[in-house]
């Protein structure tokens, strides 16, 4: 049955292989229970059966990202390192995921394929298992090429707090490494938008670097993945949530040249853009030194660096250090980046 | 000139010294002083890198009428939104415009109800739909001054070599110079100084300028955009203010030539040509606007489309029009940020990516 | 008014540029600015060339800044007495 299943040149996703039948048959085994196999989902059976202890993190997360190959990256790979990581950003340590494909008829079975094997390479980096799936095909047009949904379980170890109500005055704020890869990597492959750039996408599972942070420190006390409004919807919110005021310096935050070189040529922001394989974590000043030297450690936080303090505040807001030593203002972004000329 | 090259004008160490000498200059002339930084560009730049709060008190920024998004009356805007409903038309604009409300909607709830609108970075991809889709017609909405004009032209004498006649121009432009003479004629303005566009200068020259300095006795800088640009051209204007001279000087030397632009200027008086234009906030300032001259008709838009907009209407409450010229501030206005918002603009002052009301709302403590 | 970048010039193929900046690289167009040439360092603008960045005149500008720093520096070192 498997050796029949033909992802050759000429094959596209069919209506008939999201109808329950024999295609859907065909598709699971051949490709994802191929691709994905563990145990759990190899039973094939309603629902996926585990045994879990503690206190649970549950989240999911629809990924609906165009185009669906980008520098770094696919939607599959992202779909599971979004997921990860949310569970990830509460100290969970993640364990199984589900994923739901709605797929546009007509996809490219190479591509599906590709995602699919994506999928699997990046479960196996952030050591889950995708033990439920759904397969849903809907007509040409009403669904961008494919939509994947991914919900996840994690276990959060005894005595991890983490919260985005967490953060104190006097805390420092560290950046895991370089901002706004994904957002740039991205633009550069969507239509309308042509520029060359060796800058890939950061799409990475953040569990292994959170892991080791939190065994460095008991007062890792926010963590949070800027994706979607990047750096400024996250210090918006945790500020908000926290009740207090945080100050980041500009100078302290890392960037590649290619991506400045992109938001310079675009007018873009980069506070804004989305990152996807990057943290940020308020941690007592004291616990800095340990924690940094740890992340630095981990080949996803080689650039980690202090980028800002907590304060004080009657008012939850988040202001800029600028080279020149002023304070300006960072408000939560509101609407799409558009490229701005003039 | 990498990336080094633009930090070199952002160091830090670089931004102190100049700090340290507009301290020096300010203290030396001894009163407050008041300039206008006419580009919509120059005030984001100033609200992003927060030199209003690092400069000395003594000096007076005013944002100015640069933001051609800004400038832009409801009518015009009104008549482009019109244009987007028509079926079979392809509307294609900058991205600033897309949020900017008209009278009754913007374009993105026009996009919403169905309009094909498109936002292009370069009118160059506006030819490129137009080629794509013949039998469509394919409608540029021309805003900006000299720096994007010529830009603008440049794609209509495209379109015209190749005979792209699904192509057009809705032209909303204006150029500068008039704007100037018309901020110095304004009684109660008083102005000491023109902080004057880097990009606009370098396609149209330094020259241009002169009679602000000379005829209304204000200097003039042309300055460039990095916080060092902008931190020297201050200087620059304290010195000529303190001796009583007012002449245009250039700051921005690696970008400004003595003649400009002169392959862009021509190009622009081929293609464009002067008109009356009305400018949100300070009404129709005589020979303003560019309009695309006879020989180009088949790519206007106005010719070949006659809309009535006898209904538009500036909003009510909204002063962008005083902000505009520099005699009220964002703080002045009683809906700044309250009702007007990013997200619910009033005016476009709010809106446009270099309006006054949007870089302070976005960056003023 | 004007969001325009310096890049270089890196290839020239019937009047359009492909211009380089921290790695990215964008085609521009020399329709008006015709008279420029490889490893010509540009203004962007809207897709189109606009200026020539003049680097003699960068290094002059930035030269200011150095004989400044070294002024005000002198000036600070002469009030408290110290040895520069």
């Amino acid at each position: 049955m498997t050796d029949e299943f033909n992802t050759g040149d000429n094959r596209s996703v069919l209506l008939s292989h999201g109808s329950g039948g024999r295609h859907t048959q065909e598709l699971v085994q051949g490709l994802f229970a191929r691709e994905l196999g563990n145990p759990i989902l190899g039973r094939m059976d309603d629902s996926a059966t585990i045994e879990l202890e503690g206190r649970l993190a549950f989240t999911t997360d629809s990924h609906v990202v165009s185009p669906l190959f980008f520098p770094g990256g696919d939607i599959g790979r992202l779909s599971v390192t979004g997921t990860v990581n949310d569970l990830a950003m509460v100290g969970a340590v993640p364990l199984y995921l589900s994923a739901g494909f709605i797929i546009e008829e007509g996809l490219p079975m190479a591509d599906l394929e590709r995602i699919v094997v994506s999928m699997r390479d990046a479960s196996r980096e952030a050591e889950v298992q995708i033990v439920a799936g759904d397969t849903k095909v809907v007509e040409h047009g009403a669904a961008d090429g494919l939509f994947i949904t991914t919900s996840g379980i994690g276990i959060i170890p005894a005595g991890v707090k983490v919260s985005g109500a967490g953060a104190r005055p006097g805390d420092a704020i560290i950046l895991s490494g370089t901002l706004g890869d994904h957002g740039v990597a991205v633009l550069s492959r969507r239509e309308g938008i042509t520029f060359d750039t060796d800058v890939v996408s950061d799409c990475a599972p953040l569990g292994g670097l959170v892991r080791r942070m939190l065994e460095t420190s008991k007062r890792v006390r926010v963590l949070r993945d800027p994706t979607r409004g990047g750096l400024a919807a996250s210090l918006n919110e945790i500020a908000s949530a926290s009740g207090v005021s945080i100050e980041i310096y500009e100078e302290a935050i890392p960037m590649q040249a290619g991506v400045q070189a992109a938001c310079e040529m675009l007018g873009l922001d980069p506070l804004v853009l989305a990152n996807e394989g990057k943290l940020l974590a308020m941690v007592a000043d004291q616990d800095v030194p340990r924690v940094l030297e740890e992340m630095r450690a981990h080949p996803l936080g080689a650039s980690a660096a202090v980028i800002g303090r907590v304060e004080q505040s009657d008012r939850a807001r988040v202001t800029v250090r600028t080279v020149l030593g002023s304070r300006r203002v960072l408000i939560m972004p509101s609407g799409e980046q558009l490229p701005r000329i003039c | 000139m990498p990336l080094a090259f633009l930090d070199d004008f952002r160091s830090a160490p670089v931004v102190k010294t100049l700090l340290g000498e507009l301290q020096a200059q300010v203290a030396a002339l001894g009163r407050p002083i008041k300039i206008m930084e006419v580009c919509g560009t120059h005030t984001m730049a100033i609200s992003r890198h927060g030199i209003r709060q690092a400069a000395p008190r003594e000096i007076g920024l005013i944002s100015g009428p640069g933001c051609p998004v800004c400038v832009t009356s409801n009518r015009d805007i009104d008549t482009f939104l019109e244009l987007a409903a028509l079926p079979d038309v392809i509307t294609a604009t900058f991205g600033d415009m897309v949020r900017v409300p008209g009278t009754r909607n913007g374009l993105a709830e026009a996009r919403g109800q169905g309009a094909d609108v498109r936002v292009v970075y370069s009118t160059l991809d506006a030819l490129d739909l137009a080629r794509k889709h013949p039998g469509r017609d394919v409608i540029f909405f021309g805003v900006g001054f000299e720096t994007t004009a010529p830009t603008v032209a440049a794609a209509v004498a495209q379109a015209m070599q190749e005979g792209l006649d699904n192509f057009f121009v809705q032209s909303a432009h204006k150029v500068v110079p008039p704007a100037l003479e018309a901020l110095a004629n304004t009684p109660g303005l008083a102005l000491d100084a023109f902080l004057c566009p880097g990009h606009v200068s370098a396609i149209i020259g330094p020259q241009a300028y002169e009679p602000a300095a000379s005829e209304h006795g204000i200097p003039c800088v042309i300055a460039g955009f990095e916080p060092v640009d902008i931190l020297q051209s201050l200087i620059m204007i304290v010195e000529q203010v303190r001796k009583g001279r007012a002449a245009v000087e250039v700051q921005y030397s690696r970008g400004v030539r003595r003649d400009g632009n002169p392959a862009a200027t021509e190009l622009l008086a081929s293609v464009f040509e002067p008109c009356d234009a009305e400018w949100r906030g300070i009404g129709v300032i005589p020979g303003s606007g560019l309009a695309l001259r006879e020989e180009y008709a088949a790519h206007d838009a106005s010719r070949k489309y006659d809309i009535d907009v006898s209904w538009s209407r500036e909003p009510s409450g909204c002063i962008c029009g005083a902000i505009l010229t520099g005699l009220k501030a964002p703080a002045d206005c009683r809906l700044f940020a309250g009702a007007c918002t990013p997200e619910h603009p009033v005016g476009p002052c709010m809106v446009s990516s270099e309006g006054t009301c949007a870089a302070y709302f976005q960056y003023e403590l | 008014m004007c969001l325009a970048v310096p890049a270089k010039i890196t290839e020239i193929t019937n009047g359009v540029a492909t211009v380089e900046l921290g790695g990215i690289t964008r085609q521009a167009s020399l329709m008006l600015l015709p008279s420029a040439s490889l490893g010509d360092y540009v203004l962007i603008h809207a897709g189109f060339a606009i200026t020539l960045v003049d680097e003699r005149e960068a290094a002059k500008t930035l030269a200011i800044f150095d004989e400044l720093a070294a002024a005000l520096e002198e000036s600070q070192n002469t009030e408290t007495g110290q040895e520069p």
